[in-house]
Formats: structure tokens, C-alpha cells, sequence
């Protein structure tokens, strides 16, 4: 297995359980010695040949499954383990971590006492504070409930960015890679590579499982436009797109990433003008994904990028749609209005 | 009498200390390592449980007599023997305890687990930094209980110190020789003063040290 992955944002590392993501995460960050593995990270080796960098010598950061906080020690004192230990000059500080992840009030309490998703961000913090090139998530929101991860997944994404710290992102919910990932490998059983590439490409790609999925679902990045105070809605674009999208986003220019889920994009084979719906974008069917069921998932080019469009069989045999041919995608406004 | 107070403690003192240092690390290997040797050197540690004391020291008398297999190691430290001594008990108490010692530190390692310490490494801290600022406090409570036991073991131990140390007053003859010297001469007044002066002193070492854990546990919570 080789592969190499983008030294910037966050790379998802999505395949079924038991597909040997955990496996490869612990090889990156030198709890497991697979034998023969070579590893680089930002130029520096950490595994080759006979070199074995141990993992107190990795500029790593870990967020596990379960927090790990350290029990006998205070939260505060648990987020300056790894800041204590780093060499040189702390780049990331303890108070900007502990403002960009709200930690505040948990500084004097003590780990027991914290709910699942405190935990985890306590857990995030002290990670960043070891000063890490490489921060390595291995499925950090499972054990946590639904509201609970999604609290914490827009604040990663964050953290990432803001200290400007790629990251390695292991989970089997694509739901969550789709939310966070810039970059997306897919591992097969086995621990081999299928694929690897931009999110956005890989989830449309008709060659790849994504596409075909009932539960199908894209990631547009795209910048806020103009703000429509009256009915609180935002117009975003990009890359040859232009969607409204409820609620205020920032100011124009903001970065806005939307999740659109194949099932909120219909088809019309004219331009819609009697419609509820805001967002019809001309778009050509570039191929059509037939899955056992009712569902058909069309992956269609809107300017230079591409939707997925999920509707019945019935309807695309009725509509007369083909591969090639020219339709409008509509998509719901209100289906947009998740953040993330 | 008076002379076997201070010794005794200082017996169960020194024997209590060393087996801190050669205990918790015994432990720690029992409770990380991998293969037939860990259960082998397991039942080895348990030994002493389950032997008559009299059976271990008869062994220990040969181990460190003027003939037994370390004489010739002895003798390079200009020593004949070191059977009847204070030193030759300290080994024997080292060895009767240690199941006392390693059993629950081994079990307050295991239920750590691996997870804090894999953490610790990943934060950059080396694995001498990780055992001693991560999984040493974590099993802060093993390491009381093993401390404790160890020390009241060796206050009691009798067998082994009679084959071994026979009673050389000032040197060899500790409290429990000295109470079961009393009985053989009737002097039962002093051996009861002595048997009740024990008991009320090993009530009172777990009774301190069991509230301080609870206290500890309830600053933690």
C-alpha cells in the first residue's frame, strides 16, 4: 500500500470497519511498527529501513475514540501535558486553545466529572498543545451522541485552520467525512487504497460507491455574496454555482461549505418559474447511476462543478431524461439550511 | 524486648521499601508482557502463598549458608554466610512478600489498561516520563494496598525467620519469635502485651492509610 495525502486541511480516511483504518492511523503516529512501512511526514522521515522514530519523537498530536484524559489530573493540567513536553516555543499558545475551544470554564474541573462531548474537546485541545505538524483523529465523535458531535465537528474543522494543522480524520460515517473533510482516501477491506482525492470529486465520481448511494450526498465549497436581511437568506457562488441559502453565512467573501443531500436535488426538465423552489440550476446529466431499487442518482455539471441528484426510477423513465441531455436541477433552500 | 521492637520495623521498613523498587517494576512487566514466560514468572512470584514458610526458609537457608550456590558470590563481598543475619533475613522478608507486593500492583496496571499510556506517548512523553507522571499515579491505589500488605506480612512472618534467622537477640530475633519465646517460658502476661500491642499497631496502619485513600478519592470525585 502507498499512497500520499496533502500536507494541508483535513484528509478523511473513510472504509468499512475492520477495513484497517485504526490500523494504519496507530502506523502513522508509531504505537504499531508495521514492518517494511515507509513514512514521511512534511519531509521528515519517521519510518524507513532500519529508522523508527518512537511516538514521543513524532510531531503528532492523537484524539482517540474515547478521550483518554489522564484521571488524576485536572483539565488544566491535562491540556499542558503535551505543551510542557513540546520543545522550542509553543507556536500553538494554551489561550488561544483554550478560547478557540471554549474551555474556559472546565479549566479547574476534573475529567471525571465532564460530559462525553467536554471530554473530547479537552481531549482536542490537548493535542493541539503538543505543538503536532500532523493531528490524527481516530473516529473521535463515535462515542459521543449525534447533538454532541455535531457541536464539535464545525469546531475541528476550525481548530485545523486556525492553527494550521492538516489532519488525518478516520471514521466509517460518511456523513461526518462529508462535513469535514477537505480530501477523502477510501480504504477497502484488506487495507488497500481504492481511492484517493478532493471530497468533492471522489463523492460524485460515477466509478466510485459514493454516487450510487440511496443516502448520497455532496459538499460544495463555495463564498458568501449578499446577505437578504428581509428574508434572512444568503446568496453564496462559486466555481460556476450560485445557490440561496437560509440564514446569515458572514460577510461577503466568507468561505461557506455546504452539504447538499442527493435526495434535495429534483429535476425538471424546464425551466421551473411556478416553484417554491429558489435554487434551479441548469445542469447536464453526465451519467445515471442505477442502484437495485427505486432510485436513480444523477450526477450532473453545474458550471464547473458537479451534483448529485437522487429521484425514482419512475420519473427519469417518464421525464424521457438521458446521459447528455440538458435539465434543471432544483434544489430545496431549506435543506440547506444545516451548517457545516 | 526492647531491642526487637526497633528491629522489626526496620525489618518490615527496609523489606517494604525494597520491594517498592523491585515490585512495581516486576509488576508493570507482568502486566504489559506477552507469553508463556509471564504466567511462568507469575506462579514463581506466587510461590511464597502457598509454601509453608518453614519450606522457604529451609530453601533460603541453603541459597545463602556458607555452601549454598552463592557462597562463591558471597565470598567476593568478604562474607561467609549470610544465614542468621540481619541482611540474610531482609532477603528472605523480600521474598515471602512479594506476591503480597506484586498482585495488586499488577491488577491496578491492568486496569489502566493501555489507553493513558499510549496517550502519554503521543503528548510527547517518553515511556521512563509516561510510567512515572502517568501510570504511577494511576495506580497510586494498587501501590498503597501492595505497601501495606507487604509491610504487615512481614511484621507477622514467622516460619521463615525462625529457619532462617533463628533468634539471635539485637540481631535476628524479631516481635513474633520474641512472643513465641515468651509462650515457651510462660511468661504469658509479656506475650500477651506483645500480640495485643501488634494487633492494635496493624489496625491502626490500615485504618490510616484506608482513610487517606477515601479522603483522596472524595477530593478527586
Amino acid at each position: 500500500m502507498a499512497f500520499e495525502a496533502p500536507s494541508a486541511g483535513i484528509t478523511g480516511l473513510f472504509g468499512p470497519s475492520g477495513c484497517g483504518k485504526t490500523t494504519l492511523l496507530r502506523c502513522l503516529a508509531g504505537l504499531l511498527r508495521l514492518p517494511g512501512a515507509a513514512l514521511r511526514v512534511d519531509g521528515e522521515i519517521w519510518q524507513e529501513g532500519p529508522i523508527f522514530l518512537p511516538p514521543h519523537r513524532r510531531a503528532l498530536g492523537m484524539v482517540f475514540q474515547e478521550a483518554r484524559l489522564f484521571a488524576h489530573l485536572s483539565v488544566r493540567e491535562n491540556l499542558r501535558f503535551g505543551l510542557r513536553r513540546a520543545k522550542g516555543a509553543p507556536r500553538i499558545t494554551d489561550a488561544a486553545v483554550i478560547d478557540a475551544l471554549g474551555l474556559e470554564p472546565l479549566l479547574a474541573r476534573a475529567p471525571a466529572g465532564l460530559s462525553g462531548g467536554e471530554r473530547q474537546r479537552v481531549a482536542i485541545g490537548r493535542a493541539l498543545l503538543a505543538q503536532p505538524r500532523l493531528l490524527l483523529l481516530d473516529e473521535p465523535l463515535a462515542a459521543l451522541d449525534r447533538e454532541a458531535a455535531q457541536q464539535i465537528l464545525p469546531r475541528l474543522r476550525e481548530v485545523s485552520r486556525l492553527f494550521a494543522v492538516p489532519a488525518v480524520y478516520v471514521s466509517h460515517d460518511l456523513a461526518e467525512i462529508e462535513q469535514i473533510a477537505d480530501y477523502l482516501l477510501l480504504m477497502r477491506p484488506g487495507g488497500r487504497i481504492a481511492a484517493r482525492g478532493e471530497l468533492g470529486a471522489l463523492l460524485t465520481d460515477p466509478a466510485l460507491p459514493f454516487a450510487a448511494r440511496r443516502d448520497a450526498a455532496m459538499v460544495l465549497e463555495l463564498r458568501a455574496q449578499a446577505y437578504d436581511e428581509i428574508y434572512d437568506l444568503t446568496t453564496c457562488a462559486g466555481a460556476g454555482v450560485a445557490l440561496t441559502v437560509p440564514g446569515w453565512h458572514g460577510p461577503a467573501g466568507a468561505a461557506v461549505r455546504l452539504r447538499v443531500r442527493a435526495s434535495d436535488v429534483s429535476i425538471a426538465k424546464t425551466e421551473p418559474w411556478d416553484s417554491s423552489i429558489l435554487n434551479a440550476l441548469p445542469a447536464r446529466i453526465l451519467s445515471a447511476e442505477t442502484a437495485a431499487g427505486p432510485h436513480v442518482n444523477l450526477v450532473l455539471a453545474v458550471g464547473q462543478t458537479r451534483l448529485l441528484s437522487s429521484i425514482t426510477r419512475k420519473s427519469f423513465d417518464s421525464l424521457g431524461l438521458a446521459v447528455g441531455g440538458m435539465v434543471y436541477a432544483q434544489v430545496k433552500a431549506m435543506a440547506l439550511a444545516a451548517p457545516g | 524486648m526492647p531491642a526487637a521492637i526497633p528491629l522489626t520495623l526496620e525489618l518490615a521498613g527496609l523489606s517494604t521499601a525494597l520491594l517498592l523498587l523491585l515490585g512495581v517494576p516486576l509488576a508493570w512487566g507482568l502486566a504489559r508482557g506477552r507469553g508463556w514466560w509471564v504466567e511462568a514468572l507469575g506462579a514463581v512470584i506466587a510461590l511464597p502463598l502457598v509454601l509453608p514458610p518453614t519450606v522457604l526458609g529451609f530453601y533460603l537457608l541453603i541459597l545463602l549458608g556458607p555452601h549454598g550456590p552463592l557462597a562463591p558470590l558471597l565470598a567476593l563481598a568478604g562474607l561467609h554466610t549470610l544465614a542468621f543475619s540481619f541482611t540474610g533475613l531482609v532477603i528472605g522478608s523480600v521474598v515471602c512478600s512479594l506476591p503480597f507486593m506484586v498482585q495488586p500492583v499488577r491488577s491496578a496496571f491492568a486496569a489502566i489498561g493501555s489507553a493513558p499510556w499510549e496517550a502519554a506517548l503521543t503528548l510527547r512523553a517518553a515511556p521512563w516520563d509516561a510510567f512515572v507522571f502517568v501510570i504511577l499515579p494511576l495506580a497510586r491505589g494498587g501501590i498503597v494496598t501492595g505497601a501495606i500488605l507487604s509491610f504487615a506480612h512481614t511484621l507477622g512472618e514467622f516460619g521463615m525467620v525462625l529457619m532462617l534467622g533463628g533468634d539471635i537477640p539485637g540481631k535476628t530475633e524479631v516481635l513474633s519469635i520474641v512472643i513465641f519465646n515468651d509462650v515457651e517460658t510462660l511468661r504469658w502476661p509479656e506475650a500477651g502485651a506483645l500480640a495485643a500491642g501488634m494487633a492494635v499497631f496493624s489496625f491502626g496502619v490500615i485504618l490510616v492509610t484506608l482513610r487517606a485513600e477515601a479522603r483522596m478519592a472524595r477530593l478527586r470525585a
